[in-house]
């Protein structure tokens, strides 16, 4: 990303906060809690987590969920790259088809193939997601990848743990941890899908206007 | 589970651009670009999915799809038999000659004996027109119309233009010529809808008694009250295949000739065989199609099926993508 588009992609968002006064409910509802500096520190961090646990790279495999888990693999895999010397395979898995709530009618049930370049039987398979939550997409994510073969080992990477499980599962790295209330939302924004790096949490509208 | 299948059946607000809110698949003319092009996107997952070894996934799972067919076919059932067992679902087939139906059972309560039964999809064929229409206005069931007389054939339409798509990519402006007999071809009408649709031009050809009526050698279609899309008609296929992208041969029903529809098989195949000869016209590389089953030395020339611009094969794997992409769409939802 160039600082030419850093400094549109600032200027074009709307200035958070205080903005345009009480009735600025949209500038209000959205905040930021990484920037792009924290997140490339924390992706920098992971990889050297994951380099650090599994003792060098060997028989290590990436995969990111999509949509936003494999530019963040990618991300992992060119940090792990710099540090290490050594190439690690990226895969990307689609969930669609192992959730537990299919998408209804009416929504734009998006597929996209799954793609794992290499055989995962026996690797350490650490799968990459944007945000962990209540941590269903990642049961999904793991009877999809073992549709796939027989991991040595499954690790879990996410650059945000919001909170909120109803399943017994938790992630080996984590980016940040941000407690949330189960009525914000939690957006990872990714140049490669969104056009800029950032994080925010999103409220609804009528808590912000509640505490305004 | 009804009130679940009826739960859904409202279209909700999300209605964004490119979503799906169809509860039946009866024919490619009901279907928007949008609607067409998220079939194919959604068909590419289900070719990964296919390409496994073990290709199975557990996305309908509990889900019951029936295949009831009043005519026969052995490769649309057994297309869609894979296609809703590689989705997890459960499958029942019912053919009408062994069924109640030679009791004397009526269409609709034949139907509504399925759905007691507690199945969810309905995939049919029937020699009426229409049916399927009839069926989906007194059913809970989704119903997809596997064929139904002379009028449409959506799925083989869209594994078709999947097919096309997949080795020519976008699809405006290319020629298609459909050879045969059109008049009595639900696939070239289903073909035509949605190619049109998509921006390609649609050629028919055919020897004039196999013509849709409304359709004549000078004709264009597209008026007859729409019940076709615009296409060119053309008698002679040497002027027809010429710059084609792709030819497609249909089947010729041999029971045409009894009817007086046609002179001969030998003067069918003299000017409307599909040859190498013929298919030089065309442009270079240009797909060579057929729906299946094939007459060969008839309709298409072995060497031409054989060839490496046919495509013939990768229309029934790709059907079977087709159809997990359509059940997936409209059986998704249920018991969620």
């Amino acid at each position: 990303m160039t600082s030419e588009s850093e400094f549109t992609g600032a200027s074009a968002r709307p200035i958070r906060g205080n903005a345009g006064g009480p009735f600025s409910v949209s500038s209000a509802r959205e905040h930021v809690v990484m920037t792009e500096a924290d997140m490339r520190r924390a992706i920098r961090r992971i990889a050297h987590e994951i380099i650090e646990r599994n003792k060098g790279v060997e028989g290590v495999v990436l995969v990111g969920m999509r949509t936003r888990g494999v530019p963040l693999a990618r991300r992992l895999a060119e940090a792990i790259g710099e540090f290490e010397g050594a190439a690690v395979p990226v895969g990307a898995l689609d969930i669609g088809l192992y959730r537990d709530d299919l998408p209804s009618l009416g929504t734009r049930p998006a597929l996209r193939p799954s793609n794992i370049p290499t055989d995962i039987d026996g690797k350490r398979v650490v799968l990459v997601d944007d945000v962990l939550y209540t941590g269903r997409s990642i049961r999904a994510a793991l009877d999809a990848l073992m549709d796939f073969g027989r991991p040595g080992q499954v690790q879990l990477a996410v650059l945000v743990d919001r909170g909120h499980r109803e399943l017994p599962i938790r992630a080996d790295y984590v980016g940040k941890n941000i407690p949330t209330s189960r009525r914000e939302e939690v957006q990872v924004r990714l140049v490669e899908v969104d056009g800029r790096d950032e994080v925010v949490i999103l409220r609804p509208a009528e808590e912000v206007l509640d505490e305004q | 589970m009804s009130s679940s299948v009826e739960g859904q059946s409202a279209p909700t607000a999300l209605q964004e651009a490119g979503g799906w809110s169809r509860r039946h698949l009866l024919d490619v003319d009901e279907l928007t670009p949008a609607e067409m092009l998220l079939v194919f996107e959604t068909a590419d997952a289900m070719r990964e999915v296919l390409s496994r070894e073990v290709p199975r996934v557990p996305t309908l799972r509990g889900t019951t799809v029936v295949n009831l067919f009043y005519e026969p076919s052995t490769r649309t059932r057994a297309s869609f038999e894979l296609a809703a067992k590689a989705l997890g679902a459960d499958v029942v087939n019912i053919a009408a000659e062994q069924s109640s139906v030679k009791k004397g059972e009526s269409l609709l309560d034949t139907v509504r004996t399925i759905e007691s039964l507690g199945a969810h999809v309905l995939v049919m064929r029937h020699w009426q027109s229409g049916a399927p229409y009839l069926v989906a206005r007194h059913t809970r069931m989704h119903v997809i119309n596997a064929g139904d007389g002379w009028h449409a054939h959506p799925t083989q339409a869209l594994l078709d233009i999947y097919t096309m798509r997949c080795r020519l990519g976008d699809l405006r402006g290319r020629k298609v010529v459909i050879v045969g007999d059109i008049a009595h071809s639900r696939v070239a009408r289903s073909d035509a809808w949605g190619l049109t649709a998509l921006g390609a031009r649609v050629v028919f050809c055919g020897p004039p008694t196999l013509l849709p009526a409304g359709l004549r050698p000078d004709g264009r279609g597209g008026e007859e009250g729409a019940l076709l899309p615009p296409v060119q008609v053309e008698t002679d296929l040497d002027r027809a295949v010429e710059d084609a992208d792709v030819v497609m041969a249909l089947r010729l029903q041999r029971e045409r000739m009894q009817g007086g529809l046609l002179p001969s098989l030998r003067e069918y195949v003299r000017q409307y065989q599909v040859n190498e000869e013929r298919l030089a016209r065309a442009r270079p590389g240009a797909l060579v199609m057929h729906p299946g089953p094939m007459n060969e030395g008839i309709e298409i020339s072995p060497a031409v099926a054989r060839s490496t611009q046919a495509v013939i094969e990768e229309q029934v794997t790709n059907g079977v993508a087709v159809r997990m992409a359509v059940l997936y769409l409209l059986g998704r939802g249920r018991g969620s």
